[in-house]
């Protein structure tokens, strides 16, 4: 896995240059863009495979467009945030993006993430388990709900297929950003609780009162089906 | 909240004091003129009774004219019972000759002497306590007119004693009673100077509840000006002074808040090319290879400044979230030896620190938070001290408690209480090339956030950084 297409939107000529350099250095086909309505225009016919975003856009900002990209398929999405700031993350993570990271970043550092978001959930020999309504398909990496197939980003496949795979256990959120997220360090538990939350929102009859994933206060989760 | 009291005090007493005194005078006044005016009175029936009495002497005294005798015993003793009424006594001396009236109550003995001179000059009067009792004693000497009509000293002198306890006793309840309406008027003054103190005091009370409350930083205090005494006028220089202050705080907060708001501004500012920058750092850092010593010197250089540069940023921001007092905490449960190695890890210094955590220590703590004070504290300690640097965690009564400890020749004591000020420099000489300053008041603020608190102590070799989390 090397070459990645890769939809950039960044306002900056020069941090869009230099991404551009970095990023192409390291391997990845990059198309940028200088506003958020010019990508979402391109962005059917150009089929990229992730979206790096920043969020302080002219026009419609980079959450806004993580939220329409949402709307359309399952693109997988970084932010791009100048301030780490508390409420620029959770507002991103819950518009659905699957990672951020604050600039300014080191190229080796927002490769390392770009992987791990375009990493494919390992799909098993060819294996369905059935959970009342739910059904994944982990050879085919499927899920679905009453028949009707259910759209994850690879993040949030990656999730669920980590958190079926241990039924019944409680997976503390440290452990689950280090194998869905490739996080080395822990300190941001809110990409778990976020990713947790759209999950629940797609798989869940009623997300307030879930049913497969529990929420472990102090620990983690914990996929038990009803 | 003393001084208040003390003027109370001050003022009940002085009050008390005036009224008292006030009292005191107008009743001894009034009791000694009672006194006088029964004493009078006395006086002047017995003057009247003896007149009357004297004045009807027939027989011879004094010089003695021709054909004249001196009078008997029996005329003096006669005398001394007509002059005597019921209660009183009477004393009739005539030359060496004394007479008592029949009672035999009084003697010449119990006729004052400086009374005896006095009566030569016309009646006067003595007032004598004799064998318990007090009684006016009046006396005077009989007078006899001459062949010429001139009255002439006689010699015969009469005095009587008129009991005073009587009066005495009428004194004595004048007395009493003049004590107790000076007890009543007493209470009335206490209560009176008591209201009349609160009234006064109260609105010096007031002011000084306002002053604290001023004091404490409520800088809207103001107090209602009521009616034009002295009082109204301090309460309302009072307000005048508080509106001042405030004013002046507001605009230095208004200043405050905008050089923050411009340091934070600036920060951000500075990110955008930071960014650029740091993205192409890496390809100018492969190709410093392949130049010549000189140019690969600088272009290392620019990459060394460029993320200095960057912590320093990075740090102004996290500085100002705090000043601007919206960083916020996010408590979770944290298995304090995985977080201490990860914040090790993701630097690349778990080679270089010893880690010394119970395993399974659980703590309730903001994680990112952590995450930063470990790596202030760890990267001083990489910096300015010597290995082994220790990062060690226990859990105690008060909560959790986080030391590091490095083993290098430790900050100058008169250093010690500044290293968490900011930008603070212990070694002036080489400070330049280490860190953004900031660090550690940022891990001083991180802890504070959680309600903990941060120490650094003097070790025989090192420092000792102490870093206590209360249970939340």
């Amino acid at each position: 896995m090397a070459v990645a297409g890769i939809l950039l939107v960044e306002d900056d000529p020069s941090v869009r240059t230099a991404l551009e350099l970095a990023l192409t250095r390291q391997g990845h086909s990059v198309t940028s863009y200088a506003t958020g309505e010019e990508a979402l225009d391109h962005i059917r016919s150009r089929r990229p495979e992730i979206a790096i975003l920043d969020v302080m856009l002219p026009g419609i900002d980079g959450v806004e467009v993580c939220r329409r990209i949402r709307r359309l398929d399952q693109l997988p999405v970084i932010l791009l945030t100048a301030r780490g700031d508390d409420l620029d993350v959770v507002v991103g993570l819950e518009a659905g993006a699957d990672d951020y990271v604050v600039k300014p970043v080191e190229p080796r550092v927002l490769d390392a993430r770009i992987r791990a978001v375009l990493r494919r959930a390992e799909s098993a020999a060819s294996d369905r388990i059935s959970f009342g309504d739910l059904t994944i398909d982990r050879g085919a990496l499927k899920v679905t709900l009453n028949g009707k197939e259910i759209h994850l980003t690879p993040t949030e496949l990656r999730l669920l297929l980590e958190l079926v795979r241990h039924p019944g256990q409680v997976l503390n959120r440290r452990y689950l950003l280090r194998v869905v997220w490739d996080h080395t360090h822990a300190a941001d538990s809110r990409l778990v609780d976020a990713c947790v939350q759209r999950v629940r929102a797609k798989i869940e009859p009623r997300p307030a009162e879930p049913t497969y994933i529990h929420t472990v206060r102090g620990f983690g989760y914990r996929f038990s089906p009803p | 909240m003393l001084k208040p009291i003390g003027l109370r005090a001050r003022l009940v007493i002085t009050f008390t004091v005036v009224a008292v005194t006030a009292s005191v005078l107008v009743a001894g006044i009034g009791f000694e003129l009672a006194k006088t005016a029964l004493v009078k009175r006395t006086e002047g029936t017995a003057v009247e009774l003896m007149r009357r009495e004297l004045e009807q002497i027939t027989f011879p005294v004094g010089r003695l004219r021709p054909g004249e005798s001196q009078p008997l015993d029996e005329d003096l003793r006669e005398l001394a019972n007509r002059l005597d009424t019921p209660g009183s006594h009477a004393v009739v001396v005539y030359g060496t000759r004394a007479f008592s009236d029949d009672g035999r109550v009084m003697t010449e003995d119990d006729l004052p002497h400086e009374l005896v001179a006095r009566a030569q000059r016309g009646f006067a009067a003595q007032i004598r306590l004799i064998r318990g009792h007090l009684w006016l004693v009046v006396g005077t000497e009989v007078l006899r007119s001459n062949e010429y009509g001139v009255p002439e000293l006689t010699g015969l002198q009469a005095f009587t004693f008129q009991p005073l306890d009587d009066d005495q006793q009428q004194l004595d309840s004048l007395r009493r009673a003049l004590m107790q309406a000076g007890a009543i008027t007493l209470l009335i003054a206490l209560s009176v100077a008591l209201a009349s103190a609160r009234r006064v005091l109260l609105p010096v009370r007031r002011l000084s509840a306002a002053a604290e409350a001023l004091g404490k930083g409520r800088l809207d205090t103001r107090l209602p000006v009521r009616g034009r005494d002295e009082l109204a006028e301090l309460t309302a220089r009072f307000n005048d002074a508080a509106a001042a202050l405030e004013a002046s705080v507001t605009e230095l907060r208004t200043l405050e808040a905008m050089s923050r708001r411009f340091v934070a501004d600036v920060s951000h500012e500075l990110r955008t090319p930071l960014t650029a920058m740091t993205a192409v750092a890496d390809m100018l850092s492969d190709e410093a290879e392949r130049l010549p010593r000189a140019p690969a010197e600088a272009v290392r250089l620019v990459l060394r400044e460029v993320s200095r540069l960057r912590e320093l940023v990075d740090h102004l921001i996290e500085v100002s979230r705090f000043d601007a007092g919206t960083a916020t905490l996010h408590l979770e449960a944290v298995t304090v030896a995985d977080a201490v190695r990860d914040s090790l890890e993701v630097r690349g210094w778990s080679d270089q620190v010893e880690v010394d955590v119970p395993p399974g220590l659980s703590f309730n703590l903001d994680p990112r938070r952590f995450d930063v004070i470990v790596a202030n504290l760890v990267g001083n300690a990489l910096k300015h001290g010597l290995p082994p640097v220790v990062v060690s965690a226990r859990a105690t009564q008060q909560g959790l408690e986080v030391r590091v400890r490095d083993h290098g020749p430790g900050i100058p004591l008169k250093a010690l209480p500044h290293v968490f000020d900011r930008f603070y420099k212990a070694e002036t000489g080489r400070a330049r090339s280490h860190g953004s300053g900031l660090g550690l008041a940022i891990a001083r603020e991180n802890a504070k956030l959680h309600g903990g608190t941060i120490l650094v102590r003097r070790e025989q070799p090192g420092t000792l950084f102490t870093v206590r989390f209360p249970p939340a």
